[in-house]
Parts: structure tokens; C-alpha cells; sequence
């Protein structure tokens, strides 16, 4: 089968059949504010390959890379050491097509891994079963809520003030269509009074701990209130290492859990491709989105892996599969457990703990500046100040100055007048004891 | 003795009283291969005729299973839960699905009799 763009005749073929002039024709109703000309880009027709190099290399210059300064950005994607090992072992040929593996006769490698992988996120997230990952962890929660309504047979999902605003808006494009999408007053630093909200039409709630302002919540309640009127509680984490320390979703009542995985073995990658891990309990396992791999044995009783449950999904029950992912975050999943699988039980709580040292000592330092307060009174390596001045501002004087130091809740939501002195600061194991007081400090200059 | 009736979508139906219970026939437990699950319908579920009533998952795919005729569904087999494998022993016995109350006796009638059915199965 060739695999060419379009000639010139197909295109001709195809506006004269639908009776529009030109490309331009289809475009017209887009309207004039919106329309990038063809002038904005300026670009010559050819130019060779050292001049290409040097115009990009130009402009990449002008990027601040996370590494090369002090850097505090998190909420929803958090910079970590990765090892050395972790990227030339992911490069191993045995593990280079990383497309779903149909047939499991020559992609063992592959459906190991994802066994294992399986497995660490169930463990992790205390849950009983867990998928070959989805793409990432605002995906992950709109697939968890579309879940729950097909479990509940029920359409609304209330989403807890503290779920990170893109979440929110990813659960609000998919699950609008399928449900009622409502959501919680967001407050800074306080649980919000989900439980009241629960009612017999409920399907789920949705609650993230430690939620976007890096407070940690404690679900059992939530988990208690749901159940009791048949909801489901769906968990969501956006920062992974936080289950190195903090109890388990599942231990505290969770029925689903939602997470982003980008935070072991990926890098920030400007925003993606990142791995959303997705759990949930034995009994819901047939409802369950995404594809599974299970242990079985070949002809001769040796041990091997499938993909299973496969009848459900969408290259055998099209449109009635259970869910419309068909594939998963291949590499990404596979850094992550080889990552994880480096480290070990103790060296990833050791980790855990070694984050939420770093966070605390630098919560410290910057409430001692005149004017900063504490949001959030308990958090994980992530926590939320009060600044005497708009936080957007307070960034870029310090960006100016090549310190990186957090997202301005304002940035996540815009609008909200309560947000607007808020700064959400994260500190993992890559922040040294200098990074931390050049931030004290240079806050404290901007903030004066 | 109740009376069995047949569908084209190989589901068999027997009415006692006003009761119905639904299941496969052995040809369609035969096609599907080994049956791993079964979704059935809870107990108050109201289904028109041919609509959607329960799936079944076998080692090759996952089919609907339409309900023959219009009805409220009284309960789904508890067995299966357990052991789904009797739908391919014994398809059009303990194999059964669900039973349900139906609305419209008259729509039975004009069900396949096993005669028909047969010889539909024969030319496929």
C-alpha cells in the first residue's frame, strides 16, 4: 500500500466535488481575528542545513532549561533526577517498538515490562488492578469518570476544588458529553465540603491529593460519604513519588485512582508525552479503560504474558468497546518502571522522603520572609504561599533574575481574585540547599 | 412443559406462565468458543424487544444478547457469575441468562418454533 499525501488532481477531485474553490474556500467562516497569514512566518522556500542549525540553535538559546537554573515549577509536572541508566536501557533494540503488542509470540519484552509496570502502579496506589497506562493523568481522570458512570449507570461527577484546573477541564471535554459535570468551590489550603454535594445521581467524586496547591487531604471520609450513597470515590495524584510517603489512595477507600507518572523515569518534556497510570478494584476490572496484560502459560507450561480481556476493547467490539483508548504511553511506561524498578521499595521512600525534607526546609525559609504566609498547612513537596503582591509579577522579576520559582495560581485560574497573590512552589531531590536560599532571598528583595 | 421459541440472532426463549427465561442456543455457544463472562441484566431493568439485554465475553469476542421480546427482567442467572463455562455445557439449560416478565404473549408466538429454527441453523 503506497502511504502519499494528496497530489494536486486528488485535492482538485475533492473541492470540486463539495463545490468549494480553493483550500482557502473551506476555511472562510474561521473569522479574520483568529487567521495567521502566511507572511507571519517569513520562512524562505530552501535554505541548507548549517543555516537551518544555527537559526534554531538561535532561538533554542532562548529557552531557560529547567536544569540550568534554580527551578521551582510543579503543579502537575515535576522535575526529578533520572539516572543515566534509566535513558540507555529504555534504547535496549528489545524494547524499541513500543506499539501495542498483539502478538505476544514476538513481543515478550514488551508485555513484561508492562506486567511488571501493572504491577508497581497497583501496589503503589494500593488498588487490585491496574492497565498498561493511558496517556496521561488528566486523560486518565476523564476515563476514570467515564468509568464510574458505566459502573453507576449514573451521569454526575463532582470534581473537588482542589483538582488541577486542566484536569478538570479534560474531565469537563470528555464526560460532558456522557454525564453532568460539577465542581467544588476551589479554596486554598482547606478540604472543601465535597461530601454534602454526594447525592443519589452521583456516579463519582473526584479528589486529588495532595491537591494542586500541594495540600494533602485525607480521602477516608470522602471515601465513606460516597459509598454510602452508591458513588464512587476516584483518587488523583499528580505527583507519583508522593506515594512513597503518603498512604495509598486504595488503603483509604478510593474504588478508581488517576494519576500522572511523568514525575519517575520522564523528564518534563515540555508538557509531554507524559504516562497516566489508572487502577481500580478486582470487581470493577471488566469496566476498567485501556489495555491489560496478564500472566498465562505457553503450550509447554512455561510462563508468559498476553494482552488479555481484549475482547472488550475496540479492534474486536468497535463501537461498543469499553472504552475508546487503544493504546498506551509505551516508552513512557517504560521508563518509569525501569526507574522504579532501579530504586527499589526503600530507595523510592527514601526519595519520598528526601522531597518532602527539601519542601519543608524551604517552606521554612520563604515564610520567614516579611509579608509571606502559609496556604497550605500540610503538604508533600509542594506548597502554596501568600505573597503581599500579584504572584505573576513577583515570578517574572524573578525570572529576570534566572530563578525559576513556582506557578502563580493565577496561571491555573484565571479569574479567581483569591488566587491572584497565591504562588504554588514545589522542591524535589534536583533543589540544593543554595537553590533554596537564592529563592528566599531574591523573594525577599521582590516582595520588600 | 413451557414452550420454547427461537430467534434469528440465536437466543432461545421459554414461557412459563408470564415468566420467560432467555439464553443461547448451543449453535451460538458453539460459534462463540469458550464463554469467560457474562454482563448480565439486574432485576427491574425494562428492555423493548431486540433490545440490548446482557453480552457475552468468550475467548474470541464479546456479543449483545437482544432480548426476543419486550419485557421487565425478573433476574439473571446467578450461576454464571461463578461459572460461565455452563453456557457452552449446557447452553439451552443451566446455561440460561435471565428470565424476564413479558409484556406481549402474542409476540412469542411469533417467534421461531425449534422446527424453523433448525433449518435456519442448517442453511447458514
Amino acid at each position: 500500500m503506497r502511504y502519499l499525501p494528496l497530489t494536486p488532481n486528488d485535492r482538485e477531485q475533492m473541492l470540486a466535488k463539495i463545490g468549494a474553490k480553493d483550500i482557502d474556500a473551506l476555511f472562510r467562516d474561521v473569522p479574520k481575528a483568529a487567521v495567521v497569514g502566511r507572511e507571519a512566518f517569513d520562512l524562505p522556500d530552501t535554505q541548507g542545513e548549517m543555516d537551518v542549525d544555527r537559526a534554531l540553535t538561535r532561538m533554542a538559546a532562548k529557552n531557560v532549561a529547567a536544569g540550568s537554573v534554580p527551578f521551582f515549577c510543579g503543579a502537575g509536572a515535576y522535575r526529578h533526577h533520572i539516572p543515566a541508566s534509566v535513558d540507555h536501557l529504555i534504547q535496549r533494540s528489545e524494547f524499541l517498538t513500543s506499539y501495542t503488542p498483539y502478538q505476544p509470540e514476538i513481543a515478550q519484552g514488551t508485555l513484561q515490562y508492562l506486567f511488571e509496570f501493572q504491577t508497581q502502579v497497583a501496589l503503589l496506589t494500593g488498588m487490585e488492578v491496574a492497565n498498561a497506562s493511558l496517556y496521561d493523568g488528566s486523560t486518565a481522570t476523564a476515563e476514570g469518570v467515564l468509568m464510574a458512570q458505566r459502573v453507576t449507570k449514573r451521569a454526575k461527577a463532582i470534581l473537588s476544588g482542589g483538582l488541577h484546573p486542566h484536569y478538570s477541564a479534560a474531565v469537563e471535554t470528555v464526560a460532558n458529553l456522557s454525564g453532568q459535570v460539577v465542581r467544588a468551590p476551589t479554596i486554598p489550603g482547606r478540604a472543601d465540603d465535597i461530601a454534602a454535594m454526594i447525592d443519589d445521581e452521583t456516579a463519582c467524586v473526584v479528589v486529588q491529593s495532595p491537591d494542586v496547591f500541594g495540600m494533602i487531604h485525607d480521602l477516608r471520609p470522602i471515601a465513606e460519604a460516597a459509598h454510602a450513597k452508591g458513588a464512587l470515590l476516584i483518587a488523583i495524584v499528580t505527583e507519583a513519588v508522593s506515594l512513597g510517603l503518603l498512604e495509598s489512595p486504595g488503603a483509604q477507600g478510593a474504588d478508581i485512582v488517576a494519576a500522572e507518572g511523568q514525575s519517575i523515569g520522564n523528564g518534563l518534556n515540555f508538557g509531554g508525552p507524559y504516562v497516566g497510570l489508572f487502577a481500580t478494584r478486582q470487581k470493577y476490572l471488566r469496566q476498567m479503560p485501556g489495555r491489560l496484560t496478564g500472566e498465562t502459560v505457553d503450550a509447554e507450561g512455561k510462563r508468559g504474558y498476553v494482552l488479555t480481556l481484549s475482547t472488550r476493547e475496540q479492534h474486536i467490539r468497535r463501537d461498543k468497546a469499553t472504552s475508546n483508548i487503544c493504546t498506551n504511553s509505551g516508552l513512557c511506561c517504560l521508563a518509569f518502571t525501569i526507574h522504579l524498578s532501579l530504586l527499589g521499595e526503600e530507595g523510592f521512600s527514601r526519595l519520598a522522603r528526601l522531597n518532602h525534607a527539601r519542601a519543608s526546609a524551604l517552606a521554612d525559609a520563604l515564610t520567614k520572609v516579611k509579608g509571606v504566609s502559609l496556604v497550605t498547612p500540610s503538604f508533600f513537596n509542594e506548597f502554596t504561599v501568600k505573597l503581599p503582591k500579584p504572584a505573576i509579577n513577583v515570578v517574572d522579576a524573578l525570572a529576570a533574575k534566572g530563578i525559576i520559582a513556582g506557578v502563580p495560581a493565577a496561571r491555573l485560574m484565571p479569574g479567581n481574585a483569591d488566587a491572584e497573590n497565591l504562588l504554588i512552589v514545589a522542591a524535589t531531590e534536583t533543589n540544593t540547599k543554595d537553590d533554596c536560599d537564592a529563592l528566599a532571598k531574591a523573594l525577599a528583595e521582590a516582595v520588600a | 412443559m413451557s414452550e420454547v421459541r427461537y430467534t434469528d440472532q440465536h437466543e432461545w426463549i421459554s414461557l412459563d406462565g408470564e415468566i420467560a427465561t432467555v439464553g443461547i442456543t448451543k449453535y451460538a455457544a458453539e460459534q462463540l468458543g469458550d464463554v469467560v463472562f457474562v454482563e448480565l441484566p439486574e432485576a427491574g431493568r425494562k428492555v423493548g424487544t431486540g433490545g440490548e439485554a446482557a453480552v457475552v465475553e468468550s475467548v474470541k469476542a464479546a456479543s449483545e444478547i437482544y432480548a426476543p421480546i419486550g419485557g421487565e427482567v425478573t433476574e439473571g442467572n446467578p450461576a454464571l457469575d461463578a461459572d460461565p463455562a455452563s453456557v457452552n455445557a449446557d447452553p439451552e439449560g443451566a446455561g440460561w441468562f435471565f428470565k424476564m416478565k413479558i409484556s406481549d404473549k402474542s409476540e412469542f408466538e411469533k417467534l421461531m418454533t425449534r422446527e424453523k429454527y433448525d433449518a435456519f441453523v442448517e442453511g447458514l
